[in-house]
């Protein structure tokens, strides 16, 4: 049984209180890859922070602001360890996390039942309307709301994310894809 | 003296550094901007999951760029040349289908390449239905896309056979996942009205011993302009 004292659960607020470099409207903790604080003898921290895909380049400018944070809050000594097990899912990002995407103009995440990508058929790219599919809800558009979007392109902007089309409203968004 | 050799970080990491290198060059190039940001996508994955492999046989970056031509342990399949965009795909959905595969098994164990198959996995499994759908799309799409697609799975078809060659450190059924790996991709070419290629994917005629460290030519050039800019440059950052 692993413990988390009281100074720890601290300093753990404090790391995941950091926004994200990509992200900004989400922080550390929204988007679930704070694994753990340790604080290890008098004012040296390890924090464990685990990537969102393994080549994601963002993990270089969190840990840098994570040091930064805790070095201001008082830490030392501050070493921050990407950790690869268990692997992070888009199922770790929290409810005011998937709020805030949705906010920003991002589709989030649908919780997954089964990970990985969804089969699709050869031609149509668009999402059935809620009630016709048989694993996942429709991916709804940001802007309107609308169930019926397609899809572009399965990589957009970073690897997280794939590049969808509202049908109603034909703007096209970002889509936080399952992982 | 003796050194010893990580000849399974080494054959996994290769594969991904080598394949990324190679998507990489599309970069500029692709057919269309989505393609070009999927490809680069794609090979930002696999170059993460390099990282991590080859930081388990030694420094990642000597690994990279200070090793020759010989001592690489990829397959000769990550290293042919990105062709048309038929041939790009014909790899892809070649390797992204035996690497899901593999790393689905090794996640399943408790061996020492568990945590980043878990995690590649998922990651590989968007790449296996990229290339999955472009198949489809080009090889059931007009007559030219079709007469491309056939001509590229064909020409890489000789490499594919090294793929099931047993590496050593790997505990992986290696006749079980060939069987997997030719139901998989043969299902998507049927699918796509594209034939299976014929002919033995090894033996003697065929490619492969990319493992033993015997590459091809394109391989030379391509780690020359890879290998360039640290070896005139060593220890060269941003």
């Amino acid at each position: 049984m692993v413990t988390v004292t009281p100074l720890e659960a601290e300093l753990l607020a404090v790391a995941g209180a950091v926004p994200d470099p990509e992200l900004p409207v989400l922080t550390l903790r929204e988007l679930g890859v704070l694994r753990a604080v340790h604080v290890r003898g008098t004012d040296a921290v390890e924090v464990e922070l685990t990537p969102t895909y393994t080549g994601c380049p963002a993990v270089e400018a969190m840990s840098v602001d994570i040091e930064r944070v805790l070095r201001e809050h008082g830490v030392r000594e501050v070493t921050v360890r990407t950790v690869l097990t268990p692997a992070w899912s888009t199922d770790d990002i929290t409810d005011e996390g998937r709020r805030k995407l949705q906010e920003f103009g991002i589709a989030p995440p649908r919780t997954t039942r089964a990970p990985g990508p969804v089969p699709l058929s050869l031609g149509p790219t668009r999402t059935a309307a809620p009630g016709t599919s048989p694993d996942l809800d429709a991916v709804r558009c940001p802007h309107c709301g609308s169930a019926e979007t397609e899809l572009l392109s399965r990589f957009s902007s970073t690897a997280c994310k794939a590049l969808r089309r509202c049908l109603d409203c034909r703007e096209p968004f970002d889509h936080f894809k399952e992982l | 003296m003796t050194v010893t050799v990580d000849a399974a970080a080494l054959a996994l990491g290769d594969d991904a550094l080598v394949l990324s290198h190679r998507l990489g060059e599309w970069a500029g190039h692709a057919p269309v901007l989505e393609e070009e940001v999927a490809l680069a996508n794609i090979a930002l994955d696999l170059l993460g999951q390099a990282r991590v492999l080859l930081s388990m046989a030694g420094d990642e970056d000597e690994l990279a760029y200070l090793r020759e031509e010989r001592a690489f342990r990829n397959l000769q399949l990550v290293e042919q040349p990105n062709g048309d965009f038929a041939h790009t795909i014909a790899r892809q959905l070649y390797f992204s289908t035996y690497q899901r595969l593999l790393y689905a098994h090794l996640a399943s164990g408790d061996g020492r390449f568990a945590g980043l198959a878990a995690k590649a996995v998922k990651e590989v499994a968007y790449h296996q239905d990229h290339a999955e759908q472009w198949t489809l799309r080009l090889g059931d799409g007009t007559d030219i896309s079709h007469e491309r697609m056939r001509t590229a799975c064909r020409a890489l078809w000789r490499y594919t056979g090294e793929m099931f060659e047993p590496v050593e450190g790997l505990d992986v059924d290696w006749e079980g996942l060939r069987s997997a790996w030719l139901e998989s991709v043969s299902a998507v070419l049927l699918r796509a009205t594209l034939d299976v290629p014929e002919g033995p994917p090894s033996g003697a005629w065929s490619a492969g011993a990319g493992r033993q460290g015997v590459h091809t030519e394109p391989f030379g050039l391509m780690l020359a302009e890879m290998q360039h800019l640290h070896r005139s440059h060593p220890g060269a950052s941003w």
